[in-house]
């Protein structure tokens, strides 16, 4: 971060200026083809009859259960990847152990596998047929086309993102603040709160409204473990595949609309949050 | 180290909000809930069916229950069953798909028989769905082998409804005069030349054709040939009932195991029981599903043309598991003659 200030601005780009603006002019083009057109496209299709059409596909019993159980997804998928993601980026950034290289490899997992595949784990492990399936079913818990197994799904496939986000930041901060503070008499809870939690409060909370936003639109592995049950196993994705595939074309694109929408809203908290947080940075006294 | 107690209370607080998910998830069990998992075009009929059995339940026990649906692909759903969707009933395409459940136990293996008419409560049959005006001149199953025709259907190996699509025209093949096991061959294997997409549900399908505009004629449920045409407005598509074609019986069957453990099975028998009452089965008709009730088929008028149609139980299929082994496992017929992009 350049201070205001301080030295003058150096040019680090050496290319003519010519150069430049086609790149922009590309990014520009690229940005406005692939992102804003579709949304765009989204909008204009719900509203194509107007509000009220609109209006009532969001306030259908169905579609409100969707948008409850999306919500409630993400509510605790979110929470529990932002201390799993905290604790596995912590251990990775701050500590040696044996398995560390391997713990790093096993967060990104989610990433590299397919979402199908990551949904049919879980029918796999707790399905009636599956491995603990007799067990559980013996006990009446139903994990799979459950609420449970929609959040294990999500949960799978958001961890990544604040562990990743958090990791190389750490890394780059190292060890001697903590060592420090453990020098002075510090407890492990102190250290954490005091020295740890203040660096990387910025880019925890983007990890975790990126989290947020992929678990509110997750639909591969959803689709596996839902079972599809409208009013109850259907959330926001998964009802708008519904509605488009019974010719609700209008119903499908307000859905859409409001999820894009959701995702929109967390995306421009994160990026609210991040400029506050580098206001907050400059503010501070150079230490 | 100094930090582990932290990141160890940590990991015991997402143990405690994940097992609390997993405690309140668990489906609050009782009386007041069924669900009925079903394949894809049933879907506007079982929502208008839904509320007509809700209601009269509530006249008839004074309970209030809840019919929840759950659609996909025929094979698929009866998989999600198998692997532990808590079906109270399963209203399915095939009874092959029904068989694969009864095999794993959850169903009575004789529960064809537990309902009339092979607990099939209507009926459907394969038509065709072509461009308006019938360009190509499509009137027959012959029709659609020929050069330069591009026909859109599902994959029989994920699809019931493009199972039946694929035997109607075998079927077919085997009538003519001089057919044969070999001709039926030489015709699926060219009727399958001209299909450039396979998706692998019947409503996809349809979509590929109604909205991509693809293909000259879609091979469709005739319900879904119906509900595309009502849709999409009489000025796009006609509909061409074949001169032969298939009785497809799409059955019903309650799921014992899991009625028993939720008890749910008197709910469930008189949610199938209900679907053979004249209601129903006019609802059925309005939904563009063949009424097994007289009557109700003579309501109709002519929106079912009579054809003639042959079942899976004729000498030529031998029934859906014979079908199914002939024709759709794997390294059978199908993926012989089968050849894409040639």
């Amino acid at each position: 971060m350049r201070r205001p200030g301080g030295e003058p601005r150096v040019e680090v780009a050496a290319e003519a200026p010519w150069v430049r603006r086609l790149a922009i002019l590309l990014a520009v083009l690229v940005l406005g083809l692939l992102l804003l057109l579709p949304l765009l496209a989204v909008a204009t299709e719900a509203l194509r009859r107007g509000w009220t059409p609109v209006v009532a596909a969001i306030t259908d019993p169905d579609a409100l259960a969707a948008i409850r159980l999306t919500l409630l997804i993400a509510a605790i998928s979110v929470p529990v990847n932002t201390l799993g993601g905290l604790a596995a980026a912590w251990c990775i950034a701050k500590f040696d152990f044996p398995g560390r290289a391997l713990l790093l490899a096993l967060i990104e997992l989610p990433f590299s596998v397919s979402p199908v595949i990551s949904g049919l784990v879980w029918v796999l492990l707790f399905g009636a047929q599956g491995w603990l399936g007799p067990w559980l079913q013996e006990r009446d818990i139903q994990i799979v086309f459950a609420l449970p197994g929609l959040v294990l799904a999500t949960i799978f496939v958001t961890f990544p993102f604040v562990a990743r986000t958090l990791v190389p930041l750490m890394q780059e901060q190292g060890r001697s603040a903590e060592e420090a503070a453990a020098t002075l008499g510090a407890s492990g809870w102190q250290t954490f709160r005091r020295v740890t939690l203040p660096d990387i409060r910025w880019a925890l909370l983007s990890g975790v409204l990126l989290c947020n936003a992929r678990a509110m639109g997750e639909f591969g592995a959803v689709s596996v473990v839902s079972g599809h049950i409208r009013g109850e196993t259907n959330t926001m994705p998964l009802h708008i595949e519904i509605l488009y595939n019974e010719y609700q074309f209008v119903g499908a694109f307000a859905v859409a609309g409001l999820l894009a929408l959701l995702a929109l809203v967390t995306l421009a908290a994160k990026a609210l949050l991040e400029r506050s947080g580098d206001l907050a940075r400059l503010r501070r006294p150079p230490a | 180290m100094q930090g582990f107690p932290v990141s160890r209370r940590s990991v015991a607080g997402a143990g405690l909000v994940l097992g609390t998910a997993l405690a309140g998830g668990a489906r609050a069990q009782g009386a007041t809930q069924l669900l009925n998992v079903s394949y894809d075009p049933t879907r506007e009929f079982y929502r208008a069916y839904n509320a007509l059995f809700v209601e009269d339940w509530k006249r008839r026990t004074g309970q209030t229950i809840r019919a929840s649906t759950s659609h996909g692909g025929s094979g698929r759903q009866a998989r999600s069953v198998i692997d532990g969707l808590q079906a109270d009933v399963v209203t399915l395409a095939l009874a092959y798909d029904i068989d694969a459940i009864a095999e794993r136990g959850l169903i009575d293996a004789n529960w064809q028989s537990r309902l009339p008419q092979n607990s099939a409560p209507y009926t459907s049959t394969i038509v065709f769905l072509v461009r308006k005006g019938n360009p190509k001149g499509l009137r027959d199953w012959g029709d659609l082998a020929k050069p330069g025709v591009a026909v859109i259907t599902p994959n029989p190996k994920t699809s019931g409804g493009a199972r039946w699509n694929y035997l109607a025209g075998w079927a077919w093949a085997q009538r003519q005069p001089g057919g044969s096991p070999q001709a039926a061959e030489t015709y699926i294997a060219a009727l399958f030349r001209n299909v450039p997409v396979l998706d692998t549900g019947a409503r996809g399908s349809t979509t590929t054709f109604v909205q991509r505009g693809q293909g000259d004629v879609l091979l469709a449920w005739e319900n879904e040939a119906h509900l595309a045409f009502a849709e999409f407005g009489r000025g796009q598509f006609d509909i061409v009932y074949p001169g032969f074609s298939i009785l497809a019986e799409p059955p019903v069957a309650v799921v014992d195991r899991n009625v028993d453990r939720r008890g749910t099975r008197a709910a469930a028998e008189a949610f199938l029981k209900g679907l053979y009452e004249p209601e129903a089965q006019s609802l059925a008709a309005q939904h563009f599903y063949r009424p097994r009730d007289p009557a109700a088929l003579a309501a109709a008028g002519d929106r079912f043309p009579q054809l003639e149609m042959i079942t899976i139980d004729d000498p030529l299929f031998g029934g859906w598991r014979k079908a199914q082994a002939d024709h759709f496992e794997d390294g059978g017929l199908f993926d012989r003659l089968y050849r894409p992009g040639r």
